[in-house]
C-alpha cells in the first residue's frame, strides 16, 4: 500500500513536471520555424482573435515566417503583457493604449521611426512620440458618437408637432433636447421603451462615461485652453465645461428605458440590446459595437437604419462638431528582443498593411479602419457604422474631436469618475461633490507618475 | 530501521521540499521582494525601499476602509456561518426522516463557483430591492449584506457537514451517563456536545475565518465595490490598486504582503483559541 502510494506521489510529480515542459514546447516553436524566424504578438482585441489564425497561416505561406498570435482575454490585456514580457520567450509586437501606456512600456518600446509603416502613416501626429523619436504607430481609428435607429427617428418625424424634420436639423444639444424629449413624451406612440438605452454605470461596465463622454469636455477644456498636450499641464483639470458634461448625461438618466436608480448593475452588453430589439432610438457607442447589435438574437434594426450622431453638450459653435475619431491601439516593439527578431516583427506589419493579402484581411475580416496611405479611399470595411466613420473623417467643415482621453490618469481615476457618476445618477450624490471630487482624484492620480 | 529512514531520507523528502520551494517558498519570498520595489514586470524592478507600504496608508482611505469591511464581514459571517450549520448538524442527525435528502440539498451550493454565485445572487437581490425601485449598488448595507447572505448560503452546507462527522462520532456512553444523572437537554448541549466537538469547531472557524477574510469573486460579482469601493473588501481592493494605475504595482505587491500577515495571525490566534478548548475524548 505504502509503495502504491509512493509510486502515485511519483507520478502525480512527473506529471507536474512534464505540464511545466510541455508548456515550453508548444511556445517554443518547433525546429523547423527558427530558419526563418518568429513574431510573437500579443493580441488585444479577443473579438478577432480568429482572423489572426487566418493571418498566420497566410503569412507563413507568403514569406516563410511563423506568426505567433496570443489573445488576452477581454479587460486582461495589462496583466497577460506583465506576465508574458517577464518570460525569455517574451513577445516581439505588442501594443500600448497611447501616452501613458508608454510611460509604463517605455523600457519596451523601441524607436518605430525607421520603419516602412511609419512612413505611410497618413496623420503622423497620432503615432505616440517622445523626444522626436516614434515609440507607438496606431493601426486603426475608431469613432464613437450617439448611435440612432433612423426607422425610428423617420416615424418620429412623421408625428404631429414633431420638432423637427430630419436628423439634418439636429446639430446642436438644445435642438437634441426638444426632440428627446418630445420623443420621451411620445414613447408609447413610438414603441419604445425610452430614447436612450440604459446608462450602465456597473463598475467596468461604465467606460461610456468615464472615459468617452468625459473626453469631450476635457477635449474642449484642451483645446479651447490652447494646451500642449504633450507637456505638464495635463497633470491638472479645472473641468471647466462640467456643465456640458451634466447637460448630456442628465438628458440620457432621464430620457432612458431604465430607472437612473437601477444602473448600477447594468452593462455595456444590456445596453447593446435594448437598442438591437428596438426598444430604444438611440445609444452611445462606437463603431465596435455593430457586432454586438448584429449579434443579438431577435435583432430589429435593418443595417441601413444605423447611422451616428455626434454628441452634442451644449458647448458654443458646436454645429460644426464631428463625431470623436482616433484610436488606443498602438503598435510596439519589443526593444528588448533581438535586432533580427524586431526587423521581422517590423516586416510583418508592414505586409499586413500594404501587401494585397494583408490589407483583405484588414478591411474584410479585422474590420479596421486602417489610417495608412497605402488604403484608397473605398478601401474600408463594409459594416455601416465603420463606414459612417470613415464618411465623417472626410467629411468638409466638421471638426471630430481626437481620442484624448488616452491621457487620462489612471483606470482608478475612471473607475473613481464611474463611482461617483453612479452616486450621482442614484441622487446619493451632488454635481458639485462629483466635480471637486473629479479635479482632486485627477491631480492626485497624475501625481509621481 | 531507523539506519534505513536515514539512508533514504533524501529519497523521501526531496520531491516535496522541491515541490514547496519552487511552488511556495520561492514566489513568496519574491512577492516579499517585490513589495519593496516600483515594478511593471518582474523582472523590471526598481528599488524603493518603504515608500510602497507607506503609500498604502498615505494616498487614500482605500485600504483601511476595505479592511474595516472585511472585519466586519468576517466577525458576522463566523458568527452566522458556524451558528446556522451547528444548528443545522443537530437537527439533521436525529434521524429524522428524508436526513439524507437534507444533507445533500444544504450541501449543494457550496457546488457552484462563486463567481456564477454572485450574479445569481445579485439577479435575486436586484429583483427584491425593484419594489422599493433601486439596486444593490443604491447603499453599501445592501451590498454588504446580500454578500453575507451569499457566503452563508454557500459556506452553510459544507460546514454542517463536517459538524455532522463531529457528532456522529459522540460516545453514546458519555451522553447516556449525563442523562442518568439528570442533565437537561441544555446542559447536555453546553457540558457534554460541544466541548465533544471541539475539533470540528475548530476546523470550521478556521475555514470560515480565512475564507470570508479572502473572499474576492462573490464580492467581485456580487457589486465589484459599488458603490463608490463601499462594499469593496481587502482581496478586491488589492487587486484594483495592483491594476488600477501605471506605477501602483508595487503598492498593491505590500498590501498583499500586509494581507498575507494579517490572514495569517489571526489564523494563527484562533487556532490557538480553540485548540485549547478541545478534550481528549
Amino acid at each position: 500500500m505504502k509503495r502504491f502510494t509512493a509510486l502515485t506521489l511519483i507520478f502525480c510529480l512527473a506529471l507536474a513536471l512534464a505540464g511545466c515542459k510541455g508548456n515550453t514546447d508548444s511556445s517554443g516553436g518547433a525546429v523547423a520555424d527558427q530558419k526563418n524566424g518568429t513574431v510573437y504578438y500579443l493580441n488585444f482585441k479577443p473579438e478577432v482573435a480568429e482572423v489572426y489564425q487566418e493571418i498566420a497561416e497566410a503569412y507563413q505561406k507568403e514569406t516563410g515566417v511563423r506568426l505567433r498570435v496570443v489573445t488576452a482575454a477581454s479587460g486582461t490585456y495589462e496583466q497577460t503583457l506583465k506576465s508574458e514580457m517577464a518570460k525569455s520567450d517574451a513577445p516581439t509586437l505588442f501594443q500600448i493604449n497611447g501616452p501613458l501606456g508608454y510611460l509604463n512600456w517605455k523600457d519596451y518600446c523601441a524607436d518605430l521611426s525607421g520603419t516602412q509603416l511609419y512612413q505611410h502613416l497618413k496623420d503622423k501626429s497620432l503615432a505616440v512620440t517622445s523626444d522626436g523619436k516614434v515609440y507607438g504607430i496606431p493601426y486603426v481609428v475608431e469613432g464613437y458618437g450617439i448611435i440612432y435607429n433612423d426607422a425610428i427617428l423617420q416615424k418620429y418625424f412623421a408625428t404631429d408637432g414633431a420638432k423637427a424634420s430630419s436628423v439634418e436639423q439636429i446639430n446642436s444639444f438644445s435642438k437634441l433636447r426638444e426632440v428627446v424629449e418630445d420623443m420621451t413624451a411620445k414613447k408609447d406612440l413610438l414603441g419604445i421603451d425610452g430614447v436612450f438605452a440604459c446608462t450602465s454605470l456597473k463598475p467596468g461596465e461604465d467606460w461610456r462615461w468615464q472615459t468617452h463622454l468625459a473626453n469631450i469636455p476635457i477635449s474642449y477644456e484642451w483645446i479651447r485652453g490652447g494646451i500642449d498636450l504633450t507637456s505638464d499641464a495635463t497633470r491638472e483639470i479645472s473641468f471647466s465645461y462640467h456643465e456640458n458634461f451634466k447637460n448630456i448625461f442628465d438628458l440620457y438618466l432621464q430620457n432612458s428605458t431604465v430607472d437612473s436608480k437601477l444602473l448600477g448593475t447594468k452593462q455595456v452588453m444590456d445596453s447593446m440590446a435594448e437598442f438591437a430589439l428596438g426598444k430604444c432610438a438611440m445609444v452611445q457607442n462606437g463603431n465596435w459595437a455593430w457586432n454586438d447589435i448584429k449579434g443579438i438574437e431577435g435583432n430589429t434594426v435593418k443595417e441601413e437604419d444605423v447611422h451616428f450622431l455626434p454628441i452634442y453638450t451644449g458647448m458654443e459653435g458646436e454645429e460644426t462638431q464631428g463625431l470623436c475619431i482616433g484610436t488606443e491601439n498602438f503598435f510596439c516593439i519589443n526593444a528588448k528582443a533581438s535586432e533580427a527578431d524586431q526587423k521581422l516583427a517590423a516586416d510583418f506589419i508592414y505586409w499586413l498593411f500594404s501587401s494585397e493579402t494583408g490589407k483583405k484581411f484588414v478591411t474584410e475580416d479585422l474590420g479596421f479602419i486602417a489610417p495608412f496611405d497605402t488604403f484608397s479611399a473605398d478601401e474600408h470595411p463594409d459594416d455601416p457604422l465603420a463606414g459612417e466613420v470613415a464618411a465623417w473623417m472626410n467629411k468638409e467643415g466638421v471638426q471630430n474631436i481626437g481620442w484624448n482621453f488616452t491621457l487620462f490618469p489612471s483606470q482608478t481615476f475612471k473607475d473613481n469618475f464611474g463611482g461617483a457618476l453612479l452616486q450621482y445618477a442614484q441622487g446619493n450624490m451632488s454635481w458639485d461633490e462629483v466635480v471637486t471630487r473629479t479635479v482632486n482624484d485627477w491631480k492626485t492620480q497624475s501625481a509621481n507618475r | 530501521m531507523q539506519k534505513s529512514l536515514r539512508k533514504y531520507f533524501a529519497v523521501f523528502v526531496l520531491p516535496t521540499l522541491a515541490a514547496f520551494v519552487i511552488a511556495f517558498l520561492i514566489p513568496f519570498l519574491f512577492g516579499l521582494y517585490l513589495s519593496f520595489t516600483k515594478f511593471t514586470t518582474v523582472t523590471n524592478t526598481q528599488w524603493v525601499g518603504w515608500e510602497n507600504y507607506i503609500r498604502v496608508f498615505t494616498d487614500n482611505n482605500d485600504f483601511l476602509h476595505a479592511l474595516w469591511i472585511t472585519v466586519a464581514f468576517t466577525v458576522v459571517s463566523v458568527l452566522s456561518v458556524n451558528l446556522l450549520a451547528f444548528g443545522l448538524a443537530l437537527l439533521l442527525t436525529r434521524g429524522i426522516r428524508g436526513t439524507n435528502l437534507f444533507r445533500t440539498v444544504f450541501f449543494m451550493p457550496n457546488l457552484i463557483g462563486g463567481i456564477v454565485l454572485g450574479y445569481i445572487w445579485q439577479l435575486i437581490i436586484n429583483g427584491l430591492l425593484l419594489s422599493a425601485g433601486v439596486d444593490i449598488t443604491y447603499d453599501p448595507k445592501y451590498g454588504f449584506w446580500g454578500l453575507v447572505v451569499l457566503m452563508n448560503w454557500q459556506m452553510i452546507g459544507y460546514m454542517m457537514i463536517i459538524y455532522i462527522a463531529g457528532l456522529q462520532n459522540l460516545p453514546g456512553d458519555v451522553l447516556e451517563a449525563a442523562e442518568i444523572d439528570g442533565a437537561s437537554p441544555w446542559q447536555k448541549l453546553r457540558r457534554v456536545t460541544i466541548p465533544m466537538v471541539m475539533p470540528s469547531i475548530t476546523i470550521c472557524t478556521f475555514l470560515t475565518l480565512t475564507n470570508s477574510f479572502k473572499l474576492f469573486d462573490q464580492n467581485f460579482a456580487l457589486t465589484a465595490g459599488a458603490p463608490m469601493k463601499k462594499t469593496a473588501m481587502l482581496a478586491l481592493d488589492i487587486y484594483n490598486t495592483f491594476y488600477g494605475r501605471i506605477g501602483d504595482e508595487g503598492v498593491g505587491q505590500a498590501k498583499a504582503v500586509l494581507f498575507f500577515l494579517m490572514v495569517a495571525v489571526i489564523a494563527f490566534l484562533q487556532l490557538r483559541a480553540t485548540r485549547s478548548r478541545e478534550v481528549e475524548q
